[in-house]
């Protein structure tokens, strides 16, 4: 494995970037604390009151955040570079339509959070097979599974929207705070099998397969050429990125365009091309837990989900990009 | 000869299927009525049924035509101008920017009418047609670009729609039902408040149909024939936002209408736009209005939404659409 002095860079400044804004977001609340007193407290020290308050209500809500924006960024990373497309993304391609589909179906029947989870893996999954089973002729090829994409995208937007009337309407507010994606509230339980997911996925993909997907970037052709096994590793690439997408989805919502943001961000930083796997998980890291801290602090006495955060940051985005990249001719 | 009349035999056709869907719109609901209660209900004051046909079924009916229609031509013209089979008003994000434009003014500024509905998504659907065709439109375009930058719109858009409704539970409750696309809130005020607009739409899409043709051609072969290409494109484009901008202030976002019947109606009179129009101004309202007494039929006792009903019909077709090869390459 090859590193670019410059990917290093990027990626270690903006896991300090990640570092520093937690610091500030646990210091930060009801009972604010300075970061000398954040960091006694994590190694142990402190009041009990402020071990508490650290590691049972800011601390899981940080790793969530950290985590979420680390899975769908590399997500992100690993769509654009299989579709070969700047605009390959989970929201984009009904991979997390699928996601909310199958947490709406939990509100408007009735269940508990863990539910409600449980049910936004099984959703996201299911979507990908049926993406990938669409898509497929002859391997899964990047155009065809874009529009496949979009148009299943385009059906569960309905069924979504349809759910949503069909749930009284306490639930449906519930409902859309979740569609926006949020981190309040969120404790260990929701943590915990993002870590695990993450924790199993990632080095299969940093490890496993970065190589082989930069050389997937030069064609198939080429690919197989050079030995790599094209249609085994997309599968196993596809179904790394669903993965990962359904479970930060049960952790805080279909938070939108992290997925899309953070690869574009990571990569005009290195200046590097091909798919920057890991510094692109620290600047979506970075990204989420940043955006949650201007969520939570934004507007004084009124607590945003995070989502509508990364949904305007994203939205801006996405348009100057469109216009940039028409103009460079690479969309 | 011979295929003019045909084709002019198919429009009769297709007329008489509308109208028979028609009958079926004003009859089927929560009171199901038999088809010699619809003629009394329409045209007997005294008739029991009067109320409910003329309160309820026959604005709802008018509308579902008047959007369908709209949708259906608004989907022909947009295919025809950008030269892309997968040009759809739902997909590329036009009535998506009608509905962000809506959700603004029934959140912020108080509006809850469909007479102030009406100018915020016409603005609306007046930005995202401009944006979207300079984004994906013009030189060098191919369907999947187009259908990209749609989708990115769409999903900006949607996020911010939600936002709004987060932020402010009363306009939740208003505009989650408006968002699915839905017929059931017509009544008399909001079909003669987008009429005009969705009236004055077809005229310029009519108008447009035969330059369009020569369009077909590339510039250079339009402008020998006496066309002017960018008239036509900014004509076409005016009538793309007052069809989808009306029909989406009365109804809500519906997908797939617009993409759905140009491409069967294209099996039948091939893609001369003097005859693809007509027939979509009929067969449109017929899938909208069929898709909508569908919903009502299948929701019993409540109803099915049309916007969720044309999104699950609409959705295998476009993935067929995609499957035959011309369509899914770059």
């Amino acid at each position: 494995m090859r590193f670019r002095p410059r990917a290093l860079a990027v990626g270690a400044g903006a896991a300090l970037l990640a570092a520093g804004l937690g610091l500030v977001a646990i210091g930060s609340g009801d009972y604010p604390m300075g970061p000398a007193d954040v960091l006694r407290t994590l190694t142990g020290g402190g009041t009990p009151a402020e071990q508490f308050i650290v590691s049972e209500l800011r601390l899981p809500r940080l790793v969530t955040a950290l985590l979420v924006g680390a899975a769908l960024a590399l997500a992100g990373t690993i769509f654009q570079s299989l579709v070969r497309n700047p605009l390959g993304s989970p929201d984009i391609l009904g991979f997390t339509q699928g996601a909310s589909t199958g947490a709406l179906v939990v509100v408007v029947l009735g269940g508990s959070s863990l539910a409600l989870a449980g049910a936004a893996v099984v959703g996201g999954i299911a979507t990908g097979l049926v993406i990938y089973a669409l898509a497929w002729r002859r391997g899964v090829h990047g155009y065809r599974l874009i529009l496949v994409g979009i148009g299943v995208a385009a059906i569960l937007t309905g069924v979504n929207g349809y759910l949503l009337t069909r749930a009284p309407l306490m639930d449906a507010a519930r409902a859309v705070l979740w569609l926006t994606g949020s981190l309040d509230g969120r404790g260990w339980a929701n943590a915990g099998p993002l870590l695990v997911v993450t924790a199993v996925l990632a080095p299969v993909v940093l490890v496993g397969c970065a190589a082989a997907l930069r050389m997937m970037e030069l064609g198939d052709d080429t690919a197989s050429a050079l030995g790599v096994p094209v249609v085994r590793l997309r599968l196993v690439l596809l179904a790394s990125a669903v993965l990962l997408v359904s479970f930060a989805a049960a952790a805080a919502g279909p938070v939108s365009f992290v997925a899309l943001v953070a690869p574009h961000v990571t990569r005009r930083l290195t200046r590097a091309p091909g798919p920057n796997l890991l510094p692109s998980m620290a600047v979506g890291a970075a990204l989420l837990v940043g955006a949650d801290l201007l969520a939570q602090r934004a507007f004084a006495g009124h607590q945003l989900p995070v989502g509508v955060v990364t949904g305007v940051i994203g939205g801006g985005y996405l348009v100057w990009l469109l216009a940039v990249e028409r103009r460079a001719g690479r969309l | 000869m011979r295929r003019r009349a045909a084709r002019a035999a198919g429009l009769l056709g297709a007329v008489a299927l509308l109208g028979v869907i028609l009958l079926l719109s004003i009859a089927v609901g929560a009171k199901s009525l038999p088809l010699t209660d619809v003629w009394s209900g329409l045209l007997d004051r005294d008739a029991t049924e009067y109320a409910v046909v003329h309160r309820m079924r026959l604005p709802r009916t008018l509308l579902g035509l008047l959007a369908g229609t709209a949708l259906g031509v608004a989907g022909a013209v947009m295919q025809a101008l950008t030269r892309n089979p997968l040009a759809d008003p739902g997909l590329l994000g036009i009535n998506a920017g009608a509905s962000a434009a809506v959700a603004t003014a029934a959140a912020f500024l108080g509006v809850t009418a469909i007479g102030g509905y009406v100018w915020f998504a016409l603005l609306g659907a007046a930005v995202v047609t401009a944006l979207v065709y300079a984004v994906g439109g013009g030189r060098g375009a191919t369907p999947a670009r187009l259908a990209l930058a749609g989708a990115a719109l769409n999903a900006t858009l949607y996020s911010y729609v939600s936002a709004v409704m987060l932020l402010d539970a009363a306009s939740l409750d208003r505009l989650r039902f408006w968002t699915v696309g839905s017929l059931a809130s017509a009544d008399a005020a909001t079909v003669t408040r987008v009429a005009p607009f969705i009236l004055a739409g077809l005229l310029v899409a009519l108008a447009a149909a035969r330059p369009l043709n020569a369009l077909a051609l590339g510039d250079d072969t339009a402008r020998a024939l006496g066309a002017r290409p960018a008239l036509i494109r900014a004509a076409v484009i005016v009538a793309v936002t007052l069809l989808c901008g009306a029909a989406t202030a009365a109804c809500g976002p519906i997908v797939f209408v617009g993409l759905l019947v140009p491409h069967l109606v294209r099996a039948l009179t091939g893609p001369d736009l003097r005859w693809l129009l007509p027939y979509c101004a009929v067969l449109a309202p017929a899938l909208l209005l069929g898709a909508d007494v569908l919903g009502r039929v299948l929701g019993r006792p409540g109803e099915l939404q049309v916007g969720m009903v044309t999104a699950v019909l609409g959705g295998p077709l476009f993935l067929w659409l995609v499957s035959r090869s011309r369509v899914a390459h770059p």
